[in-house]
């Protein structure tokens, strides 16, 4: 089809407008001038001067970022490990086993799998804090992107490595020269939503964490159960606009590659 | 899962020649599985131990608890003092069945509801332009990306008493007093729906987007009206897409914890928030462990179903 039909204009402009109207007004409310939530008082930025001011939010928001890059990053390379294994590796004892353990995670109700992991540190008597949040995290991430991976794994000819082996190349180095350029992308991506996931997650950071490890959506968890606040939107506006940004630019980023990889591809056809 | 295809079997042989390489294969497989055997598989076994435990006034806050230096009579005696006693509970006090009820009923309700919203929005967008399709899908998934909890709480100076809402309705003339949606069931309908619509969304449109028009102007041309062409084709068609978009908005909805705190009342019973508040407030573990066996053996039921329909719809694909 050409163009939008009125219908479907309709039904697609009230579906963005439910989906973005709430956290539109969450920001636009971020900038009153009164404490008051819903009452317009006038443009202020004072809520932002006191969202930096606080102690307690910086804190949380360093222990955040730490905890999302550690456990991103590690979740990425076994995730990218799994992927792998899922795609490549010849059947092996406990595939079965091991595919529903990729995958389990995603569905699981996140209190299990905090309640879960919390009688594990418990029981191996590990001091809850920081590390136990980011080992927490790193499990359920790595399965997300285990999958982000292997969408990109299984969708590309296995040929290409076998050439790069067939020309002499060892199995490790057609992977570093060959596939991991290909699957690059979707690693990034895979990282990404790891470290997203890590940013968000309250459930299971509230049950593996431990005095002096609190992370922002436990503070901000904390401070929302007594009532809406306009420091916590200022908060919440910050984080959702450095979230966005991040996406929308690697996502750019991510479709120019693509274009130019393929542009290089038909290049090299030609030639 | 398939699991032996010729392809795979010629790999693990070249593997096998190659020794050092064989290594490196085995690293491969070794380090995400034990991870998982070690941080996903294990808990649970702990979790099922530990709701065979009592309560007990001490750090931790259970009894038995498991000593490997006491040897053989350290694991009989561990043995002798698990029992059901905590299942037997949660037949008793009809918080914890009313809760799983309720649990399935919010689930159940919410899922219809985002079908109904998610499907015409999933229509349009394979109706869309085919210009116009990626960014949309990228609308969709965006709101995924930011915070959950930020969205949830977005909702809460919405419906509030005196929130958005109610201001907006009021000023349109549609109510004179004010409606209490805040704390209420039906807040938290709107929270789930809104939470999980893109993944109810986006299964309906990969099933939409490929589907063959041809066969709607053939019905067409045979005299089908829109509607019956719609019932009779586009609906079937899709259903596969129907299933995986309510299996992924309702199991999460089961457990879910954040929602019925925010925006539910007293009254909204939820497995996730009583299991929370047994594990926090009350400092039960060994109850808030069986309410959690008991949940996952609810939730293994529809997991299965649809590990089993992606596999098939997967086959047929392929």
């Amino acid at each position: 089809m050409l163009r939008f039909n009125w219908l479907n204009a309709t039904t697609l402009t009230l579906g963005f407008v439910f989906l973005y109207l709430p956290i539109l007004l969450l920001i636009i409310y971020s900038f009153n001038e009164s404490r008051l939530v819903t009452v317009w008082a006038g443009f202020s930025t004072k809520w932002y001067g006191s969202v930096f001011q606080n102690e307690d939010f910086i804190n949380a928001a360093w222990v955040t970022v730490r905890v999302g890059v550690i456990s991103a990053t590690i979740a990425t390379v076994l995730g990218t490990m799994a992927a792998l294994m899922l795609s490549r590796a010849g059947p092996f004892l406990g595939r079965t086993l091991f595919s529903g353990m990729i995958y389990a995670p995603m569905v699981m109700p996140e209190v299990i799998t905090g309640l879960s992991l919390l009688l594990l540190f418990v029981s191996m008597d590990f001091t809850r804090g920081f590390w136990t949040v980011t080992i927490a995290h790193i499990t359920f991430s790595m399965c997300y992107a285990a999958v982000v991976v292997s969408a990109r794994l299984v969708s590309f000819e296995k040929s290409y490595e076998e050439a790069a082996q067939d020309l002499g190349c060892t199995k490790f180095s057609a992977f570093m020269q060959v596939t991991l350029p290909i699957i690059a992308p979707s690693v990034a991506a895979g990282w990404l939503l790891a470290f997203t996931l890590s940013l968000d997650d309250l459930v299971i950071a509230s049950f593996a964490s431990g005095p002096g490890a609190t992370t922002l959506p436990m503070k901000i968890y904390s401070q929302v159960r007594i009532g809406v606040s306009p420091e916590i939107n200022a908060l919440s506006t910050i984080l959702v606009a450095v979230v966005s940004i991040g996406v929308i630019t690697a996502s750019l980023a991510m479709k120019r590659a693509e274009v130019k990889r393929k542009r290089e591809e038909q290049l090299a056809f030609a030639g | 899962m398939a699991v032996t295809q010729p392809a795979d079997l010629v790999e693990t042989e070249e593997v096998s020649t190659q020794a050092q390489e064989g290594i490196g294969q085995k690293v491969l497989i070794a380090v995400p599985y034990v991870w998982l055997l070690v941080f996903f598989l294990a808990p649970f076994f702990i979790v099922f131990k530990m709701s065979l435990s009592d309560i007990a006034i001490s750090i931790p806050p259970y009894t038995p608890t498991f000593d490997l230096s006491e040897g053989w009579d350290g694991l009989v005696a561990l043995w002798n003092a698990l029992d059901l006693e905590n299942y037997v509970w949660l037949t008793e006090d009809d918080l914890y069945w009313k809760s799983y009820v309720s649990s399935l009923k919010v689930a159940s309700i919410s899922t219809l509801l985002a079908l109904l919203i998610g499907y015409p929005i999933a229509y349009s967008m394979a109706k869309a332009p085919s210009e116009w399709r990626s960014t949309l899908v990228m609308l969709i998934i965006l709101p995924f990306w930011t915070s959950f909890l930020i969205r949830v709480y977005a909702w809460v100076g919405i419906l509030k008493k005196e929130g958005f809402l109610n201001y907006a309705l009021m000023w349109l003339g549609v109510i004179d007093e004010p409606l209490t949606i805040l704390n209420t069931n039906t807040a938290v309908y709107i929270g789930i729906v809104y939470s999980y619509l893109p993944f109810m969304v986006l299964p309906l449109y990969a099933v939409l987007e490929k589907m063959d028009g041809a066969l709607l102007e053939a019905a067409n041309d045979l005299g089908c009206s829109p509607i019956k062409t719609f019932w009779i084709i586009t609906i079937p068609l899709s259903l596969p897409g129907i299933i995986a978009g309510c299996f992924l908005v309702f199991i999460p909805a089961v457990g879910e914890f954040v929602i019925p705190d925010l925006l539910g009342g007293s009254n909204t019973l939820m497995i996730g928030k009583t299991l929370w508040t047994e594990f926090f407030s009350n400092r039960d573990w060994p109850v808030a462990s069986a309410v959690a066996v008991i949940l996952l053996l609810l939730l293994i039921i529809p997991i299965v179903l649809f590990q089993k329909q992606q596999e098939k719809q997967m086959k047929e694909d392929g």
